[in-house]
This record gives C-alpha cells, sequence and structure tokens, in this order.
C-alpha cells in the first residue's frame, strides 16, 4: 500500500483540476435527533449478539481479527502467521511447526484476504483461509474453534498477494504471485527478468470432507505481477480472474516504469479445463521444497511435513485455457459480481471503472478474435470483452464489492471514498467520504453468489485525526455504512487492529451455532497428556525433563518439584482437566524465555524451559480462573549441574 | 367398571415412564453460568443435563468441601428404586386387569393408591434426608467456610421443591417428566378409584331397587 501512496502522490496534482465534481457530497453533517438515530442502528444492547460475524485480516500483524457487525466490537485476534505469546502460538511445542517454512522457522507474516468457505456458491462458514504475502502461505482456521489449523507454503511464489480466494464449492482457495522470480529460483542477474522471470498461479485443492489442503497445480504465467483475483462464480463457475500490472516486465522504479502501458491485463483461467488436463496427467512434477503444516485437534499438535515437487503447467500446454483482457491502468482489485457475468477491473491509475462482460468474453474467444498474444496467450480486444465503463467514478479506484440487489460498491484512495454504482447502467447512484484513503470494503456475503447486504464497511489506510492520539502509530480506522437503502449511510467508525486489507463478513447463525466451547478431554491424544492427577509425573530423560502436569480449579499438580539441574531442557506438559466452558488455565515460569501458555479445557500445551540459575523458581496461573487463582502456584527446584537432588514431586504434601 | 379398569392400567403403566425420563431436576444457574449448570435425577442414579455438569457441578463444589455427587453404585435407593417403581406398576396393572373382570372391589384402587402414596413420601424422605446430608456434611477443611449468623455452618441443601439462593447460585428443584407423569398416573388411579364406585353405587342402586 505504501507503494501506491508513493505512486498516487503524482497523479493527485494532475488530477486536482477535476477532483471539484466530487466535492459536493463531502459535507453530510447530521442533526443532533438524526445522529441518535444513527446510535441505535450500532447499538447491540449488552447481552444481546450482533447480527454478523466479520473477520479483519491483521495485515502486518500476521493476524486474523473477529469482529460483531453493526457494533464492530473486536472478539477475538486469531494467530495465524505470527507467534502470540497470549496464548503461547508458535512458542509452544505443539504450535511452532505451524510457523515452518522451507526458509526454517518464520515468527511473523502478513495476512492480506481472509475469505470463507463456500458450498453452491453461497458461503457455509466451515473455514476461513487467509493468505501470507511476505513469505508466501495460505493458512486455514477452522470455525468451530477459531483456531488456525493447516498452512500450506506456496512455492515458486514471492509476494502472495492475488490470494486466498475460494471457488464456488471450494474446490480451490487459489494464490497467485504478486512478484514474479525466476522459477526455479537460481542466481542470476536481476537485469535479465524480463522474458526470464515467471509468476505461478496456485491452484491449492480442499479435501470437501477434512478441508485438508493440497497444491494440485501452478500455472507459470508471464512475468507480470498478479494483484487480486476472485473465481468466477454461476455462469463462469470454472474460471479465475487475476488482475495484472507491470506487463512492461520492469524490475527497478516500478512506480515509473511500471505505470507505462496504457493498458494491463486481466488473466482469465479456465481452471476446470486445466484441472481436466493434470487429472489427465498433464503438467510437470518440478522439484521444489515447502512446508505443510497440519494442527491436529486430537493430539493437540501440529506437525510439518516438507514436500519436494510441485506441479506446474505451462499456459501454452493447455490451448484455450488462459487469456488476456487488456484492461486500463493497472488495475488493483479483480471483482466477480453475484450472478458471474461482470468482472470488474479497478485500474487503480484510471479514472474510469472497467467492466468486462464474460459472455462477451466467451463469444470473442469463440470467434477467435484476438489482438494478439504475449508469451503465447491470446490477448482479446479490448472492445470486444468490455460490458461497460463507470465514467469518472472517483480516483483511484481500488475494489469492488456487491449487494444483493445489482448495486456495486467500490472504494476510491486517491479521493478517499465509497461510491455506489448500478451494475448494466453504470450510473453512480451515491458516493460517501471514507477517513481516510480506503482500501478494501466488505460487504457481508460480498464474495459469493448470494451476498447478504445491509451493511457495507470500509478499511482505511490513514486515521489521522479520528481518535484520541495515540503518538506517531495509529490504528487504522474502518467505517461502517448502512447500505439497505438508496443512500448510503455512515453509522460507525471503529479502529481496528493492524492493517486489515480485505475481510470476510457473514450472518452470524451458523458459525455461532458450530462454535465449540471446550475440547472434550477424553479425546485428547496427546502423547504427554496427564488426563487426570493421578497420572502426573516427573520423568528424565538425559538432560531432559518431562513434566506431566495437570491444572484444575485451583491447583496444579504436580505443584512441588526438584531434580532440575542446571543445564537441564524442562518440558512443562500442562494438561487444563476443566471440561466447563471459558475455564481457562495460564502457566508461566520465572526467567521462562518462550511466552506463558494459555490453556483451553481438554487442552493439552508444552512450554519449555531451560532454567538459567539456581534457585527456587515460582510458576503460576496467568488466567484468573477462580476465586483461588492468587493460590494457584507452584515452585520448580533448579540444583547446581553436578548436584544430586534425586527428581521429586508432590502435590498436597511435602516432598521428603 | 371396565372403564375404571383401564384408567387403573393407564395410571400404573405411566409409571414407567420413570424408567425412560428423569424423576426429578435441579438446576445451579449464577452470574458465571449463564447456561445453568443442571443434575436429573433418574430412578437408577443422577447424570449432569449436559455432558460434564456433574463434574463441573463437583468442581465447584469442592470449595466448600461438599462430597462429591453420588455415582449410581453408592446408593441403594438407585438400585431399590427402580424394583419398587416397576413392581408397583406391575401391582397396579394385575389390579386393573382384575377390575376390568369384575374379580376385585374399585376398592384395591385406592388401596394402590395409599401404598404408592406412602412409598412416594417414604421416598422423598430419604431423598431429602440424603439432600441434607448432601448439603450440610461438609469436610472441616473446606477452602471456603460460611457461617450463618448465629456462627453455625451454613448449609448447601438445595430445596427439595422449589427456589432457594445459595451463595452465588440460584438453585431450582422441580419434578421432571418422568416424576409428573408418576403424578398424572397416580391421580388417574384416584379416577380409576372414583369411577368404580361411582359404578358399584350405581350396580347397587340399581339392584336394590
Amino acid at each position: 500500500m505504501k507503494n501506491i501512496i508513493k505512486s498516487v502522490v503524482a497523479m493527485v496534482t494532475v488530477f486536482i483540476a477535476f477532483t471539484s465534481c466530487n466535492n459536493a457530497s463531502k459535507s453530510n453533517s447530521k442533526s443532533g435527533a438524526l445522529a441518535s438515530n444513527i446510535a441505535e442502528k450500532v447499538y447491540v444492547a449488552p447481552g444481546e449478539y450482533d447480527e454478523f460475524y466479520a473477520f479483519l485480516s491483521g495485515g502486518y500483524s500476521g493476524n486474523l481479527t473477529v469482529y460483531g457487525l453493526p457494533s464492530g466490537r473486536m472478539f477475538k485476534e486469531i494467530p495465524v502467521f505470527s507467534q502470540f505469546p497470549t496464548s503461547g502460538y508458535g512458542y509452544s511445542e505443539e504450535t511452532k511447526p505451524m510457523l515452518n517454512t522451507s526458509h526454517g522457522f518464520i515468527p511473523w507474516g502478513d495476512s492480506h484476504h481472509p475469505d470463507i468457505s463456500q458450498t453452491n456458491g453461497e458461503i457455509d462458514g466451515r473455514f476461513i483461509f487467509i493468505n501470507e504475502n511476505n513469505t508466501p502461505r495460505i493458512a486455514k482456521i477452522d470455525l468451530k474453534t477459531f483456531e488456525t489449523t493447516e498452512i500450506i507454503e506456496v512455492p515458486n511464489s514471492a509476494g502472495n498477494h492475488s490470494s486466498s480466494f475460494v471457488t464456488e464449492n471450494t474446490e480451490y482457495v487459489v494464490a497467485g504471485t504478486r512478484f514474479s522470480v525466476p522459477i526455479p529460483q537460481r542466481d542470476m542477474p536481476i537485469k535479465d527478468y524480463k522474458g526470464n522471470f515467471k509468476g505461478a498461479l496456485s491452484f491449492i485443492s480442499v479435501a470437501p470432507e477434512t478441508g485438508d489442503m493440497a497444491i494440485k497445480f501452478q500455472v507459470l504465467m508471464p512475468g507480470f505481477n498478479y494483484d487480486l483475483s476472485h473465481p468466477g462464480r454461476g455462469k463462469s463457475h470454472g474460471w479465475f480472474f487475476f488482475t495484472t500490472y507491470n506487463t512492461e516486465e520492469a524490475n527497478t522504479l516500478l512506480e515509473v516504469n511500471a505505470s507505462q502501458n496504457d493498458k494491463d491485463f486481466i488473466a482469465a483461467i479456465n481452471w476446470k479445463k486445466i484441472e481436466e488436463y493434470v487429472n489427465n496427467g498433464g503438467g510437470t512434477m518440478m522439484p521444489t521444497d515447502y512446508a505443510h503444516n497440519v494442527y491436529d485437534e486430537h493430539t493437540h499438535t501440529a506437525t510439518s511435513t516438507m514436500i519436494k515437487e510441485v506441479r506446474v503447467v505451462n499456459p501454452s500446454e493447455v490451448p484455450g485455457a488462459v487469456f488476456f483482457l487488456p484492461t486500463p491502468k493497472s488495475p488493483h482489485g479483480c471483482d466477480v459480481d453475484p450472478s458471474g457475468e461482470y468482472i470488474v477491473g479497478n485500474g487503480k491509475l484510471s479514472a474510469n471503472l472497467t467492466v468486462h462482460s464474460f459472455t462477451k468474453m466467451l463469444a470473442a474467444i469463440e470467434g477467435k478474435k484476438f489482438a494478439g498474444e504475449a508469451y503465447g496467450i491470446p490477448i482479446l480486444n479490448f472492445e470486444d470483452v468490455l460490458a461497460g465503463v463507470v465514467n469518472q467514478p472517483g480516483l483511484g479506484p481500488l475494489h469492488t464489492e456487491f449487494d444483493d440487489k445489482g448495486n456495486a460498491y467500490t472504494t476510491f484512495f486517491i479521493s478517499s471514498e465509497v461510491v455506489k454504482w448500478k451494475l448494466g447502467t453504470w450510473e453512480v447512484i451515491d458516493r460517501k467520504p471514507t477517513y481516510y484513503s480506503v482500501g478494501h470494503l466488505t460487504i457481508p456475503g460480498g464474495n459469493s453468489r448470494k451476498p447478504q447486504g445491509k451493511y457495507m464497511f470500509a478499511m482505511n489506510k490513514i486515521t489521522k485525526d479520528r481518535y484520541l492520539p495515540t503518538g506517531p502509530e495509529m490504528e487504522h480506522s474502518a467505517q461502517l455504512y448502512d447500505i439497505s437503502g438508496e443512500k448510503m449511510e455512515l453509522l460507525l467508525d471503529f479502529p481496528t487492529h493492524g492493517e486489515p486489507h480485505y475481510a470476510a463478513a457473514m450472518r452470524a447463525d451458523i458459525i455461532k451455532e458450530n462454535s465449540q466451547k471446550i475440547y472434550n478431554l477424553a479425546d485428547n491424544k496427546h502423547p504427554y497428556a496427564a488426563k487426570s492427577d493421578g497420572d502426573t509425573k516427573v520423568v528424565r530423560d538425559g538432560s531432559n525433563v518431562h513434566i506431566y502436569m495437570t491444572t484444575i480449579r485451583s491447583h496444579f499438580s504436580p505443584d512441588n518439584i526438584e531434580g532440575i539441574k542446571l543445564g537441564d531442557k524442562v518440558y512443562f506438559h500442562v494438561t487444563n482437566l476443566e471440561q466447563d466452558f471459558d475455564v481457562p488455565h495460564g502457566f508461566a515460569v520465572l526467567g521462562q524465555n518462550t511466552s506463558e501458555l494459555l490453556i483451553m479445557p481438554g487442552q493439552t500445551k508444552t512450554s519449555v524451559w531451560e532454567p538459567t540459575k539456581v534457585g527456587v523458581w515460582p510458576f503460576y496461573c496467568t488466567d484468573f480462573c477462580s476465586a483461588l487463582h492468587q493460590e494457584m502456584q507452584g515452585y520448580i527446584r533448579v540444583s547446581p549441574a553436578n548436584s544430586d537432588t534425586p527428581i521429586k514431586w508432590s502435590m498436597g504434601e511435602d516432598i521428603e | 367398571m371396565k372403564k375404571a379398569g383401564i384408567i387403573m392400567i393407564i395410571g400404573s403403566l405411566l409409571l414407567l415412564g420413570l424408567f425412560k425420563f428423569p424423576l426429578w431436576n435441579i438446576m445451579l444457574g449464577a452470574p458465571q453460568y449463564p447456561d445453568p449448570l443442571g443434575m436429573n435425577i433418574h430412578l437408577n442414579g443422577i447424570q449432569g443435563v449436559e455432558e460434564f455438569d456433574i463434574q463441573n457441578i463437583d468442581g465447584l463444589n469442592h470449595y466448600i468441601g461438599m462430597k462429591t455427587i453420588p455415582k449410581a453404585e453408592d446408593m441403594w435407593e438407585f438400585t431399590v428404586f427402580p424394583i419398587v417403581i416397576l413392581g408397583m406398576s406391575l401391582l397396579g396393572v394385575l389390579i386393573g386387569i382384575l377390575g376390568f373382570v369384575g374379580k376385585i372391589s374399585y376398592k384395591f384402587f385406592l388401596g394402590w393408591f395409599i401404598l404408592m402414596s406412602v412409598l412416594g413420601i417414604l421416598g422423598m424422605y430419604d431423598f431429602n434426608n440424603w439432600l441434607t446430608s448432601y448439603g450440610s456434611d461438609l469436610d472441616p477443611h473446606a477452602i471456603i467456610k460460611v457461617t450463618n449468623p448465629d456462627g453455625s455452618p451454613m448449609s448447601y441443601k438445595p430445596p427439595l421443591f422449589g427456589y432457594q439462593k445459595l451463595l452465588n447460585f440460584d438453585v431450582t428443584s422441580l419434578p421432571h417428566i418422568g416424576g409428573y407423569l408418576m403424578f398424572l398416573g397416580m391421580a388417574l388411579t384416584l379416577v380409576a378409584f372414583w369411577l368404580g364406585r361411582r359404578f358399584s353405587l350405581k350396580t347397587a342402586k340399581l339392584t336394590t331397587s
């Protein structure tokens, strides 16, 4: 986004002359009575529930935050690509494998575009997927537990940005590369980019029952930047659309060099066709390495597997599967309307919005009316595929979402507004300012055949004066609008966490009903679980000491441990015996070099402690679990390396 | 008398509902438990309303030193009660049949009802005794000890019937489906008695006139 900010500065000065037409709607101050009416629309009384869940990407926080709409209240931050000391995610022995990659353990990620799983083109609330941009990965979050349960690394990709959008029946979650790179990676001069670098578009299959992910194939495209994407739906189901920029294939000063072509492309990929080709043995297995990390809900443990090859497909091998649709000026968002007919290219440096027609595209392909080709991929004529143009709706269009009444809503970064326009007539219906410089916007169910309408929220890049100041660094702001009427109505302004890019939202009912309350202790298959106080023990294995520990209101068992020596590696395997909703226990020991553990009922988590000092060190419960929480503590004795203090433990009586 | 006999049989059979549905239910709600914890008292043991309710009630009760909720094998009642109920149901059916065919007097219906009521009252008495001992026989090392204003230890006896506030818990104790079916069945045997009596008086009148 910073790049865009830089690159648009010049644009602003150019466009400043004809921005005056947009200024009329800026002033919409409400009277006091009207304002209180708006307050009622976002007021969710104490104890009442919000109507919608919203899942906002955390951007550079690497995580996913869960909000309620219309209140704008944040319910949870789900750790995905970043270590999260709050729960021990990425610090505990069980979850460290989740952050493993072919580059080793990576403690941080940049999460961008969450998308909820779908069945028959409607969001089904089973899983939510999100991409990591920096070290390309796709994560799956199970919406029963709101926990990250799978992360797959995407090889041959770099800047995993045109991701992670799901097809109509969650056949695939798709991950496209923003940066083209040498494939396979190799030592070569950067200046030889053009013609040598490639862009991989990865189709990751999702098993219908389990949701297990696997990279089915990668399409190796020309060395452009693949910015955003969306699946076809309804009539266009089976196709996937990607915006491209830098069709100039520049490798330096892209803000200028990648802005030269009047038109870049939307790449239309007939994935059904490529899938068929691959199912018949098409494509090539290419050596590579990438991590596939899976969290098992029964062992409460993640495993990381390195995979050594990936199937790649060159578009020229599958004639009729890939086409380019010329689209003006470095399009950013690539959005498909609920019917699947219209493909909106949000040309971020264009004053107009370009809308392509799927039907026209098929006709042009049928008639073989090509304007040329790029690296063997046919380029269609702009005029042949164009459905219409929204004329001068604003400056810097980025993203478009749809309601259930045939309207589209587009964000304009430079003019900082959301514009509502009509599909088919292309007329602008309404515009409302955002605060400030809006990126994505979300309508519940917006990326599906059945948008759920009612609300739209805009996620902004610049906060400035919206809230009480908090020094130079501020959380970003979001605005919630009521879109049930002809005109949009600003309802609420709420801060978000990290830098939300896209968000996914849906009606609360399905997710709410399926949300799990506890983990069943009887199903706990963790190899180091102690399922009752009777199972607790301390076992020395060379210099490793395994403590099988339990927690229940309000004690640890054991809570007196002796026989640890300097140089030992102490594994605290803590099982929470509770089977009561919302009774986690925490675990922290003085001098712990990792993070605390926050253990949910029925769960086992492990913290490794390598004591550096002789002494008697306390550990305690970090979650105010009960009336006797302050009593929930214990001691562990660390003796010198050469001592002969025997391993002993107790609870409720002294160690003799 | 035929009708009375049928109603007697139906009434007695309704007791068998206790083998499927709980006799009694005790719910414990608190600020932290907006979804109350609950136990269903079945003829053959105590079960949680939700899977882990008993475990969670025991977990909370350990603070005030209460014993854990007894398992079926810990109380003779859970062996004897099913036998008594089955026996009374079969006896009632037998009386009903004999009444239906006119072998015995309607007064047996009342006799059954009185016997059942006596057994029921004994059962309730026993149940109440258990509640009292469960609620007041506390571990002297209990973590939390609450005393009444007069200094005596507070009892955590749940009410036998109705509502009571116990510390932060709102406790409600009421019959459950099995219990209601039993009461309905017993009431039906009274109806049977009344019908039998009316029939008997009518026939008596007919024979005297």
